[in-house]
């Protein structure tokens, strides 16, 4: 009467997955920058969603699954707010937050 | 009772699914974020369904109480006229397309599938880790990666302000609407008169 003889484990795998391809063609195709950091938000969640599918059915005994998965919300957490300052910088300098105008590197 | 799971988790997973793609393909970046939202929270509830309550909670608090709050914020301070016209996609956005799903259907999808995963068999006693389990985790064995963590944060706070931070002297009135409107206009103008390289950041 729990999940784990409920659905198999590739299901859940594979909606990760699809998940996880679907942050990275957000991250890819937006041009504008908040839209690619929720790709990236979207990729990160689609990670952890594996990693706590792996710790249910391979090894649930052991704490480390979650342990890992809380890890990665920390570095998650401090990504976006990272990224969000560079946008706002960026916003102040160039007035746009598109990522295909900051092109200052461009030869 | 197990078909019931197995409805349950069909719902959640194609609901979240749902949420990705509005995430990735809704013009309005305001949506987008609200959409994300949405999926966070299926996805904890799916934390819940595999009995990792603890994670669910730190999801919902930290993705959904925090994240989000921080990208709305971001893109109420970024706010610029979006007309109808700007485009949300790169040009070649099939590209993209393409080596994502490539990545999912020839990749990801066959080795998952195929693999023979050592699944625990079903009936047997097994424990799972407590939440009880998980903090005293924290305290002995996974100490120091605990304390890098709160160092991460801290840096990244500290961070955050440093390169958000804007000194008095250069300090910009913020436009009102109206200007930015105005200020658009006289770009396009500019542009229609000067056809640059730029030209192509308006284009339909």
């Amino acid at each position: 009467m729990n999940m784990v003889d409920a659905v198999p484990l590739p299901w859940v795998l594979a909606v990760a997955a699809g998940l996880f391809c679907i942050g990275l063609f957000g991250a890819l195709s937006r041009r504008n920058t908040v839209g690619i950091l929720l790709g990236v938000e979207l990729m990160l969640n689609a990670v952890n969603l594996n990693l706590i599918a792996f710790w249910r059915y391979l090894e649930p005994n052991v704490v480390a699954g979650q342990v890992f998965a809380l890890f990665i919300i920390t570095v998650a957490a401090a990504e976006a707010a990272v990224g969000l300052a560079m946008i706002i910088a960026i916003y102040r300098t160039r007035l746009t937050v598109n990522a295909d105008e900051v092109d200052s590197l461009k030869g | 009772m197990n078909i019931l799971i197995m409805v349950i988790f069909v719902v959640l997973a194609a609901f979240t699914l749902a949420a990705g793609v509005m995430v990735v393909t809704v013009k309005n970046i305001i949506h987008a974020a609200l959409w994300l939202i949405a999926s966070f929270f299926s996805v904890a509830a799916m934390y819940l369904l595999m009995e990792a309550e603890f994670i669910a909670i730190v999801q919902v608090l930290v993705y959904v109480g925090a994240i989000s709050i921080l990208v709305l914020f971001a893109i109420m301070l970024t706010r610029h006229v979006t007309g109808e016209g700007v485009r949300q996609l790169y040009k070649r956005w099939w590209i993209a397309l393409i080596v994502a799903a490539a990545l999912f259907g020839v990749l990801i999808v066959p080795t998952v599938f195929n693999y023979e995963w050592a699944v625990q068999p079903s009936g047997a006693q097994i424990s799972i880790a407590s939440t009880v389990e998980i903090g005293t985790a924290f305290m002995r064995e996974y100490l120091l990666p605990f304390e890098v963590a709160s160092v991460l944060l801290l840096v990244a706070l500290i961070g955050a302000i440093v390169i958000a931070f804007e000194e008095r002297s250069t300090r910009r009135r913020v436009l009102t609407l109206a200007e930015e409107v105005e200020q658009r206009r006289q770009r396009n103008e500019s542009l229609r008169l000067a056809p640059t390289t730029h030209a192509s950041e308006t284009s339909e």
